[in-house]
Formats: structure tokens, C-alpha cells, sequence
């Protein structure tokens, strides 16, 4: 029976990408905001995310072992949510916050799920969500040149214009992936060049918000309030790296249209009427919940049976 | 450019064969003609044990309508009918004849014949006589297709040249050694279809086969030409379709309802062959290639022969081969052993050293959503993966799965390394098995 030759069912060719190739992707497209963030607020940034990019791998790496499930870190994923994580916090933190934040994004919100594909809510905004609840003070904390300072959201808030070409060129205080407008395009435009994510969500998140802030803030005559709205705070970072997270957003195209714009509407919403910094986050999260609806409700029609 | 929404882009491989001539087989000793080489009825033997056949004989006549007469391509004696094992492994009724190498043919073959004085009654009786089917893959008997109820009223008969699998060169070679049979062949075609007119459907990447139809085609009224963007499954019937004249058809429709005719190229050929020359069907053109065979090529076989022999024919299997595929490698079956006979379904041998999909890795779907990109058909295949892994046949059936042609571009493009087309044709057994059974009950 040796001779025997292979069988499998069609088809018998394959493309080269796979799941770690799409999640290196997407960590070079994490480098500027990395690089960026390193530069503004010095080696403390890049010890963050290298810790809890650490922790984050490493809780895959014992929660395989001790569930006896197949090691998985080497779908890179972890890495992902470790580095997302770190990007996420204020360079002020004491370093327990992002080893902590890792080990809930991985245990809580991805391997008690399932794992990788299984999570409902993406793992790095979990972590986030949870920090920011338990450990208020240290995640308020923005420092910039080593000094505590308003985040250009906050001086937006008091009515007070902000320095436009600083908040995009990120030399302000704010979280490490944040801060940087730019550094958040680069990234941007080599996941829709590379075709690893669909336009459709930051596009039409970003417009909505954009037509909420004018609507509804009062401000909409003032152009440096209404993009200073749109530079500042997390809201880019999360709508290009957060919101497109493919397991947590919804597959159909409709689907990401109708997500973007429910988004959209929550960051609106949080922006004008919350007091939290977090509205990013939560809103992203809500929507998360809402995806299994949204893609059951915008089930393409197969081809020759649009009509019927 | 033509074309239509989703499809993937493998690497073409058209290389190993493009620049081989066809070039003809000697049949061996021993030829077996299954019974069932068609879409439909199993066709009957009017011949026995001991009788002495001709090549171009009918040896087994088509049982009804939707069944194809079976061709000897051999002149000999018929030595058995009996179960033989098919390419695919299974036992299948066959005839076999024992070659007598003289080749006689059947007394009026090869005289030419005045096709302009036929009318398309007569040339439909000719095709359903020579035993022709679609030589694309689908085996649907051919005079079938050529008469619908709507006969009159057809518009258009798409000639489908777009060869979209990898590696396939048999229509390229066709369209670039016989023009001139593939244009007779359609104005056969056309006198069955008064009010329909002709294209030639090539893909981009056979843009110089397509320059040389230009050519020909120039003064031409009633056919033309027309190019593809190069893409799989470009060739699909409704895909193509679509490319061609933006009309949409559901897996429940039939291109004739639409207007439409589809015919691949060979089977133009065959057409050509069995009305102009009374050459019924019998031979066939097959790629075989692939770097685990010694050498490659574009080979004319004899209908019957077995597999073993057209592989020795290009020296044989290497030592390292891993893999063996009759047909594209998108849709076509890996078989374990190389036995049985070339049958008119037989389009492809492709070989294999290292196979491409031995060491896959199954990872957890990331919802990444490039299946729904690629589905043709504009299915959620990672939905549907999902229905099919707890065997959910009204959920599957809920997501239209059973609109889904097996072309393959989900399995091939998933990051994850799902085998989902195979999980499709699994669930939409199971769909039907599930129907049926149903029918029963009541």
C-alpha cells in the first residue's frame, strides 16, 4: 500500500497567505505608530509594549499547556493583542498595568471563548476596558515631556482650540499608538494596499461621526474643533486597527457598512454627551456585540437569485 | 474587460504545455469503454462478446434522451462486457475490446459531407449519433443542449475557449492548430440556432489565440470574438454568462432560458468533425503534465485507452511524484492508483512532487471574510463552514448552499486552511439525501 498516491478533494492548489502571514501584516502596520510612540515618549513606550506583548504570548503559551489544547501562539495572533495593548496605555503606567491588561485580553476575553476566531469582543479593547475600570487613575494619566498635561480632547471640551499640525504630526500626551495621526495612515494605507482590510468600516464610521459632530455639537462652523474632533483621542487608532479586527466585525459588506455607521454614532454619542475617555473603546465593544445580528441580517443574495 | 464579481488568481503553470503541439496516441492493445461517460442514462451494448467491431462504431446506444451513444475508437473484437474499475476506483460497466491494430474504419467515415444541406433536425440527429457530449467537464449529452424548447429564440452561442484552470492547455492548442474546424464548427452550430450569433470566449492570457480569431473572424457577421479578464473560474458556464452578456442565472435555470447557448471549444470541434467528416466522437484531447511526469504534453488519445498508457507516453511518473489529478487542479479529483480508461470526460493528467496541500494546517476561521470575497456565486462560505460543521442541513440550505458550484476559490483563497468546498459537497449530499427522503415519506 505504500505506493499508494496522496488524495484530498479539490481544490489541490492553495494560496500562500495564511493566518500568521495576515498577522504579520498587520504588525508591520503597527511599526510607525510602534516607532512613533517610542520617539515622543521614550524607551519606557517600547518597554511597555514589549511587556505586554510578552505577557499577552505568554498566558496563550500556559493556557495551551495547562488546557492541554495545541499551542497556538504561533499564529501571532497574541502578539497582535499584546502589541494593540501596549499602544493602548499611557506611558505613565507602572508596568503590572500592561501585564495584567495582556493576561485578562488572553485568558478572559480570547482563550476562555475559544480562542483565536472564537472571541465575541476584541481581546486588546477587553484589556483595555478592563484596566480602565480597575485602574482608573493610572490609565487617566497623560503625560507629555514627562509632565502630566490635557490630552487636545480635553481642551477641545473646554472650548479652546488645539494645535492642528501638532495633534497629526502626534506631539502631544495621549496613549503611545494614539497620538500620531500620520503614523495611523501609514499603517492605514498598507493594510488596504496589502488587501488586509476593507475600507468600508473606517470609511464609513469616520463619516458618520464626522456628520454627528456636525449636527449635533454646535460646532460645526468652527474647522479646527470639528478636526481637531476627528485627530485627537483614540478614535483613528481604534476605527483603523480595533474596529476592523476581522473576528469581532462583521463579514458581509453591508454588514461593515451598517457597523461603521452604528460606530460612528456611538463615538458621537460618547464624544459629546460622556464624560469618559473610554468612548472608543466601549463603543467598539457595543458594537462587537452586535455583529452576529448584523451579519445575519445582511446575508448577501446569491448570484441569479437577487430578485426572488 | 469581461468579467464577473469574486474568482481567484492561481498561477497559471500554462507553461509545461502551452508550446506542445497536439500530437496523436497510438492506442495499445486492450481498450475499455464504460458504459456511463455522460450526464444521465447508463448507454446499452448492441454489441457481444466476439463480435468484430470497426473504429467509429456504435457500440453502445444511448438508453432515452438524456444518454450518449458509447463510440469504439479501435477496430478489434469485443473480448468482455463486464465491471471494470474506472480512474476514480470505481467498478463501472464497461465494454472491452481487444485491439486488432488495423485500424478499419466504419465504411463512410472521413467522406465529406455538405453540411450547408443539412437542416438543424438532421445535424442534431448526426451529434446525438457520434455520441457527443460536452467535452468541458460536464458531460452533458450535446444534442440535449442543442435542442431546447426555445430553439428559434436562442441569441447567443458563447464558445467557452476561457481554459480558466491552471496548467490546462488541451482549448489553447485547439484554438491555435484549428481555427478554421472551430469556425466551422460554430456555423454548424448556428444553422441549429437561425437567430443566435456566435462568440468566441478567451481569456486575456491567451490574448495571441485571440488576435489570430481576430484575424480570421475579419468580415465575419455573425461571430466574433470577445476577451476575458483572466481569472477562475472565468469558464464557468453562468459565470461566463454573465461576463459576456450581463444575464444572470440561478443554479435552477438553464442558460437556454436566458438565450443562451455555452459549448466549450472541443466539443465545437467534435461537432465539426461528426458532421463534416462523419467522424464521431472518439478521441479526445488531453494535457498531461505536471513536473512529477518524465516529460508533458498536449496528447490526441483514443477514447478507452487506459491512463497508464498516455502516462507512459510522456515517460512515465518520476520516482519523487506525490500526487496524481485527473482534470484542473480547482475542481479535478487526486486519485490513488493510476488505473482505468480515458473516458470523453478525461480533459487533464497533472502530476505533482511536492503536493500542495499535504502539510495544511487547519487554524480556527478568523472571519476574515476572503471567502466571501471570491464565491462567485456571492455565498457567506464562512457561515455556511459553520452549519456544516454540526451538519445543520436547513441552516445550510437557509444560506443558499445549495447554490454553491464547487468551484473551489473559497478552499483556495482561506487563510485558515478550511477545506470548505469540500465541506459543501459533503452538506449538499447531505441536503439531498434529506430530500429524497422527505419524498419518500409522503
Amino acid at each position: 500500500m505504500d505506493n499508494l498516491l496522496n488524495v484530498s478533494s479539490s481544490p489541490h492548489i492553495k494560496t500562500d497567505a495564511n493566518t500568521r502571514s495576515i498577522m504579520i501584516d498587520v504588525i508591520i502596520s503597527l511599526i510607525p505608530c510602534i516607532c512613533f510612540g517610542v520617539y515622543v515618549f521614550g524607551q519606557k513606550a517600547l518597554l511597555i509594549i514589549i511587556v505586554s506583548t510578552i505577557a499577552a504570548v505568554l498566558s496563550e503559551f500556559l493556557f495551551d499547556l495547562i488546557t492541554r489544547r495545541k499551542n497556538s501562539i504561533f499564529d501571532f495572533s497574541a502578539i497582535v493583542t499584546g502589541i494593540l495593548l501596549g499602544l493602548n496605555m499611557p506611558v505613565s503606567v507602572d508596568l503590572f498595568i500592561p501585564i495584567l491588561g495582556s493576561i485578562f485580553a488572553i485568558i478572559v476575553a480570547k482563550m476562555l471563548f475559544g480562542g483565536l476566531g472564537q472571541n465575541f469582543m476584541n481581546p486588546a479593547l477587553c484589556g483595555r476596558a478592563f484596566l480602565a475600570m480597575s485602574f482608573a487613575s493610572y490609565m487617566n494619566n497623560f503625560t507629555y515631556d514627562g509632565i502630566t498635561a490635557a490630552t487636545p480632547l480635553n481642551t477641545l471640551r473646554q472650548g479652546i482650540n488645539i494645535d492642528l499640525i501638532d495633534t497629526c504630526i502626534g506631539f502631544i500626551p495621549g496613549t503611545i499608538g494614539e497620538v500620531s495621526t500620520i503614523a495611523i495612515l501609514i499603517g492605514f494605507i498598507y493594510l488596504l494596499i496589502k488587501r488586509i482590510i476593507d475600507y468600508r468600516i473606517p470609511f464609513f464610521s469616520l463619516i458618520t461621526f464626522i456628520i454627528f459632530i456636525l449636527l449635533f455639537s454646535g460646532n460645526a462652523s468652527n474647522i479646527n474643533y470639528v478636526v481637531g474632533q476627528v485627530i485627537s483621542g483614540g478614535l483613528l487608532f481604534g476605527i483603523v486597527f480595533m474596529a476592523t479586527d476581522y473576528v469581532t466585525s462583521p463579514v458581509t459588506n453591508f454588514g461593515k457598512v451598517l457597523y461603521g455607521v452604528f460606530l460612528g454614532v456611538m463615538f458621537g454619542i460618547f464624544r459629546l454627551y460622556g464624560k469618559s475617555t473610554e468612548g472608543v473603546t466601549y463603543s467598539i465593544l457595543i458594537g462587537n456585540l452586535l455583529v452576529p445580528f448584523i451579519e445575519k441580517i445582511t446575508i448577501n443574495r446569491p448570484f441569479g437569485r437577487e430578485s426572488a | 474587460m469581461l468579467t464577473f464579481r469574486g474568482g481567484v488568481h492561481p498561477r497559471g503553470y500554462k507553461e509545461y504545455t502551452k508550446d506542445r503541439p497536439i500530437r496523436e496516441v497510438k492506442p495499445g492493445k486492450i481498450l475499455v469503454f464504460p458504459l456511463r461517460q455522460h450526464i444521465g442514462k447508463e448507454a446499452i451494448p448492441i454489441v457481444s462478446v466476439g463480435d468484430e467491431v470497426l473504429v467509429g462504431q456504435v457500440i453502445a446506444k444511448a438508453d432515452g434522451d438524456i444518454s450518449s451513444n458509447i463510440i469504439s475508437s479501435v477496430s478489434g473484437t469485443v473480448s468482455a462486457i463486464e465491471k471494470r474499475k474506472n480512474i476514480f476506483g470505481e467498478e463501472v460497466n464497461s465494454i472491452v475490446i481487444e485491439n486488432d491494430t488495423k485500424d478499419t474504419t466504419i465504411p463512410d467515415m472521413k467522406k465529406e459531407r455538405d453540411y450547408k444541406k443539412l437542416d438543424a433536425d438532421e445535424i442534431i440527429e448526426i451529434v446525438k449519433e457520434a455520441g457527443i457530449v460536452g467535452l468541458g467537464g460536464a458531460n452533458f449529452p450535446t444534442h440535449v443542449k442543442l435542442n431546447p424548447k426555445n430553439r428559434r429564440e436562442i441569441e447567443y452561442v458563447l464558445i467557452n475557449a476561457a481554459e480558466c484552470e491552471p496548467y490546462l492547455t488541451s482549448d489553447y492548442r485547439l484554438l491555435l492548430e484549428f481555427p478554421d474546424r472551430i469556425l466551422k464548427g460554430i456555423e454548424i452550430m448556428l444553422r441549429v440556432f437561425p437567430k443566435a450569433k456566435g462568440i468566441i470566449c478567451i481569456e486575456d492570457n491567451k490574448k495571441d489565440v485571440y488576435d489570430l480569431m481576430q484575424k480570421k473572424l475579419y468580415g465575419n457577421l455573425s461571430v466574433s470574438a470577445c476577451l476575458l479578464k483572466t481569472k477562475y473560474p472565468q469558464g464557468g458556464e453562468r459565470q461566463l454568462i454573465y461576463a459576456v452578456t450581463k444575464r444572470k442565472i440561478s443554479s435552477k435555470k438553464l442558460p437556454a432560458e436566458v438565450g443562451v447557448i455555452v459549448d466549450n471549444v472541443a466539443t465545437v470541434v467534435a461537432i465539426a468533425d461528426a458532421v463534416i467528416d462523419r467522424i464521431p466522437l472518439f478521441s479526445k484531447i488531453v494535457t498531461v503534465t505536471g513536473d512529477g511526469f518524465n516529460d508533458t504534453g498536449n496528447l490526441k488519445v483514443r477514447l478507452g485507452m487506459s491512463y497508464q498508457e498516455l502516462i507512459e507516453e510522456v515517460g512515465g511518473v518520476k520516482e519523487a511524484n506525490k500526487k496524481i489529478v485527473i482534470g484542473g487542479p480547482m475542481m479535478g479529483t487526486s486519485v490513488a492508483e493510476i488505473e482505468g480508461a480515458i473516458t470523453k470526460g478525461s480533459s487533464a493528467v497533472i502530476s505533482f512532487i511536492k503536493d500542495p496541500i499535504e502539510k495544511n494546517k487547519e487554524t480556527n476561521c478568523i472571519n476574515c471574510g476572503r471567502c466571501i470575497k471570491v464565491c462567485p456565486i456571492n455565498l457567506v462560505p464562512t457561515l455556511l463552514y459553520k452549519k456544516s460543521e454540526r451538519m445543520d442541513a436547513v441552516g445550510f440550505e437557509k444560506l443558499y448552499g445549495m447554490e454553491c458550484i464547487e468551484c473551489g476559490c473559497c478552499s483556495y483563497i482561506c487563510p485558515a486552511r478550511k477545506p470548505l468546498t469540500q465541506y459543501f459537497k459533503i452538506m449538499k449530499t447531505e441536503v439531498r439525501k434529506n430530500q429524497i427522503n422527505k419524498e419518500t415519506k409522503k
